[in-house]
């Protein structure tokens, strides 16, 4: 195998940037450039497909196989999912690579999911030679413009001397402040330049941009009252705390508080689902404590969370009598959609110590045993029914019940949009940080199967249980390709209604059951599996559900379980569509 | 008429950016995502070199503008926005008026209405001439009428450029933008700032 000579970089280390006063320039080409700035940047897997604008860099990384890992996706879209679920599972930046026009349009779903959830990635695409930009050449599109609304940051290269600032720009700004995505679009012409680069520098600072606010202690000080003086607090708290990484802070803040919490679907796990103060699952298919008592707490505590509309229902019914602090890092969240009585502008592994300083240790106990109370009802009207049912039929709560029995709450679910997802996220045992990924804010259908293959490359010790619904699971099946050239050990677990359920759900409720296209076929999945190599069940009954699940755990590669669930089950509690979280149903 | 309608009021909106391909696209969209016409935007040098500022018109209510400001400061290369109704602002606009010059030269009630408006002959053509006036909307729109049946052939106005009454300019705030250590300066959001008031225990 061939082995690169000099692959690393010049090292920035301070002792040769003082002995050498004029650092060494090397000549490379621009697509050799982009590769030395990915390896600085520590990056150690890139997913990616390649295409004609994009050659050179492919052509450069022939040399880089032994450092970077490059996994080789069925769809640019697959791609983009991939870095995601590893940029979620292991807190560090995607890195994509796609070719210009359809392989840079394949990307915009990943873009505008990973805006939306504050995911950190670069994307780099190919693009036409500098000289035929704007002349409708062979695969040329205008993916800047495309993608302005959907990135944080987006910039074209032409010139093979702009990459390594442009990549370390782009870095920084991906993984800074609110993370988000980053496109980077090099002219073809670029890449194959060559030019004389310095040693590689990080960028740490950008004039026009300020992500770590300074936090200012007055209002700090300001929501400790208002928390010292309340009766009935209550924290909701979003992915913020994980993009923090600030969930050992926050734990402390809510021990010594003792204030009651509950998540949006992108905070679980930042404290452990069993944890005594964790009081469940925010919005329209959460927990019905929390959404009652939000409309009868005195103090809203947010953390790190934006006040969606699928947590809040209603704005105008929605917590108004309470005071609302708000702590988040992007101050175009404060008042956008709740107004806040104090803000808390920061970083919140900075904040929350600060606060957790202040504030008294409470405990709350008839507070507390009002959550226990409408925990009981929701267990005696749903969740009982869900998770141990009596009729013949699956349903999709006790399969995630018994893969929490079987995981103990250590694996990493991955779940894709509908119905399933809203199970398992209700439903499933979270030990950890980083163990829930799915697509919140886009509810992006087809992100599990290709996010779950990205998050076991992030994190390649921990078991990886995809959850996907048979609509999602046909959208980007041709992923299972990628789990077979690559070995990547997924699980995939297929909760099969024979429905667009979500949809079907709605359709039933609101529109008179008239199921207009929401009956989807399914191939033999089974068997489409076994085509790819990978193992797989099928099981329609409860006897056979638990060995299947240990077998799929056990199987040491990849392993399709096809679970058939039952067909018309609806998802309850439910915050109907116009209605405040107070209005939540349970059946 | 809803409390929104009543409300709603032009108000200034200025960014000091980067002078960057591709800002201009990127601002404009926070406009047109949310349905806010722009009804007017000049982009032009600052007073700062390489600083480019945006001047932007819109006709909305506070609370609408302060969310699109904050949606543009929020861009990496956007160093700052402020937002002023007309009366924290010195605007003007400028105007072109394309006359033809026989009618000038018969006629002089039309010179007298173009020096009581002020304006200044910029070209004078044997067909005809150019005139240009500077001012606030109603002043240039009222030469536009008054000239309207004297053969007026060509109009153009252009986009409101204003200044921030009580602005200290730009140069501290970028010599503090640079530092790499933020202070609370630059951290400063006029919202928060003033929160003293909103918020009472």
């Amino acid at each position: 195998m061939y082995s690169n000579p000099s692959p690393q970089p010049a090292p920035t280390l301070p002792e040769t940037a003082v002995a050498t006063a004029e650092p060494a320039t090397r000549t490379l080409s621009g697509a050799e450039a982009t590769l030395h700035a990915l390896l600085a940047e520590g990056v150690d897997t890139v997913f990616g497909y390649p295409g004609g604008a994009i050659i050179p860099i492919y052509d450069a990384l022939y040399d880089f196989r032994d450092q970077l890992n490059h996994v080789l996706v069925r769809h640019e879209q697959g791609g983009i999912h991939a870095a995601q679920g590893y940029a979620r599972s292991s807190g560090r930046v995607g890195v994509v690579f796609a070719t210009s026009g359809p392989g840079a349009t394949n990307l915009v779903t990943g873009l505008a999911d990973a805006l939306i959830d504050s995911t950190p990635l670069v994307c780099i695409t190919g693009q036409v030679f500098a000289h035929l930009l704007g002349t409708d050449a062979f695969q040329e599109t205008d993916i800047i413009n495309i993608t302005t609304p959907i990135t944080k940051w987006n910039h074209q290269v032409t010139d093979a001397s702009e990459i390594p600032e442009a990549l370390a720009k782009a870095f920084y700004i991906a993984r800074s402040g609110r993370p988000g995505p980053v496109l980077i679009d090099i002219t073809k012409n670029a890449q194959l330049q060559k030019a004389d680069f310095a040693p590689y520098q990080p960028c740490t600072h950008i004039r026009s941009y300020r992500p770590r606010p300074v936090v200012r202690p007055e209002y700090v000080a300001q929501a400790a009252v208002l928390i010292n003086q309340a009766q009935r607090p209550l924290v909701l708290w979003g992915q913020g705390v994980l993009l923090g990484q600030a969930e050992q802070e926050f734990r402390q803040f809510i021990e010594k508080s003792g204030i009651p919490a509950a998540w949006t679907i992108l905070g679980a796990g930042a404290l452990p689902t069993g944890h005594p103060l964790n009081v469940g699952m925010l919005g329209m298919h959460g927990n019905y404590g929390p959404n009652v008592l939000t409309n009868e707490c005195d103090v809203l505590i947010a953390i790190g969370m934006r006040f969606d509309d699928r947590v809040t229902g209603r704005l105008d019914k929605y917590a108004k009598q309470a005071q609302v602090i708000h702590l988040d890092i992007d101050p175009t969240e404060i008042d956008k959609n709740v107004k806040a009585t104090v803000p808390v502008w920061g970083d919140c592994q900075e904040t929350l110590p600060l606060l957790t300083e202040l504030v008294e240790a409470r405990t709350y106990p008839e507070w507390r045993q009002r959550f226990l109370d409408h925990d009981a009802e929701e267990i005696a009207a749903v969740i009982q029914d869900e998770l141990f049912p009596t009729s013949d039929e699956l349903t999709m709560g006790e399969v995630i019940q018994q893969l929490n029995e079987l995981t103990q709450g250590e694996a990493i679910i991955v779940t894709d949009v509908g119905q399933h997802q809203m199970v398992a996220c209700r439903y499933a045992r979270l030990n950890h940080t980083r163990s829930n990924i799915t697509s919140g804010g886009l509810g992006t259908m087809g992100f599990a199967l290709p996010a779950a293959i990205g998050a076991k490359y992030g994190a390649p010790a921990r078991t990886v249980v995809a959850v996907i619904g048979d609509g999602g699971m046909q959208m980007t099946i041709q992923e299972l390709g990628t789990i077979m050239q690559t070995g990547v050990n997924v699980k995939i677990l297929l909760l099969n209604n024979q429905f667009l359920g979500m949809v079907r759900q709605w359709q039933e409720l609101f529109h008179d059951r008239r199921y207009s296209f929401v009956d989807i076929a399914s191939p033999d999945y089974v068997t489409v599996a076994r085509g790819y190599r990978i193992t797989g069940r099928r099981v329609d009954n409860r006897p056979a559900l638990q060995p299947a699940l240990r077998e799929m755990l056990e199987h040491p590669g990849s392993f399709l379980l096809e679970v058939m669930v039952t067909k018309e089950n609806n998802i309850f509690p439910m915050v109907p569509q116009g209605c405040g979280v107070g209005e939540i149903r349970l059946k | 008429m809803t409390q929104q309608s009543i409300d709603r009021r032009e108000y200034n909106i200025t960014a000091y950016t980067e002078n960057q391909v591709g800002l201009l696209n990127r601002i404009a969209i926070i406009f047109s995502r949310r349905k806010i016409n722009i009804e007017s935007l000049n982009t032009s040098p600052s007073e700062v070199e390489g600083i480019h500022r945006f001047n932007i018109v819109v006709v909305e209510t506070e609370e609408v503008v302060r969310k699109i400001a904050r949606q543009i400061e929020k861009q990496v290369e956007v160093l700052k926005v402020y937002f002023n109704p007309n009366e924290d602002v010195i605007w003007q606009e400028m105007a072109l008026y394309k006359v033809p010059t026989d009618i000038i030269a018969e006629r002089a009630l039309v010179e007298r209405l173009l020096r009581e408006h002020g304006a200044r002959a910029v070209v004078i053509r044997k067909d005809y001439t150019v005139f240009e006036t500077t001012g606030h909307r109603e002043e240039t729109d009222k030469l536009l009428a008054v000239l309207q049946p004297y053969g007026l052939i060509e109009f153009v106005r252009s986009a409101r450029i204003a200044i921030i009454k009580d602005s200290q300019g730009f140069h501290h705030k970028l010599r503090e933008f640079e530092r790499t250590e933020p202070s609370p300066e630059v951290s400063e959001n006029d919202y928060l700032n003033s929160r003293d008031k909103v918020f009472t225990m």
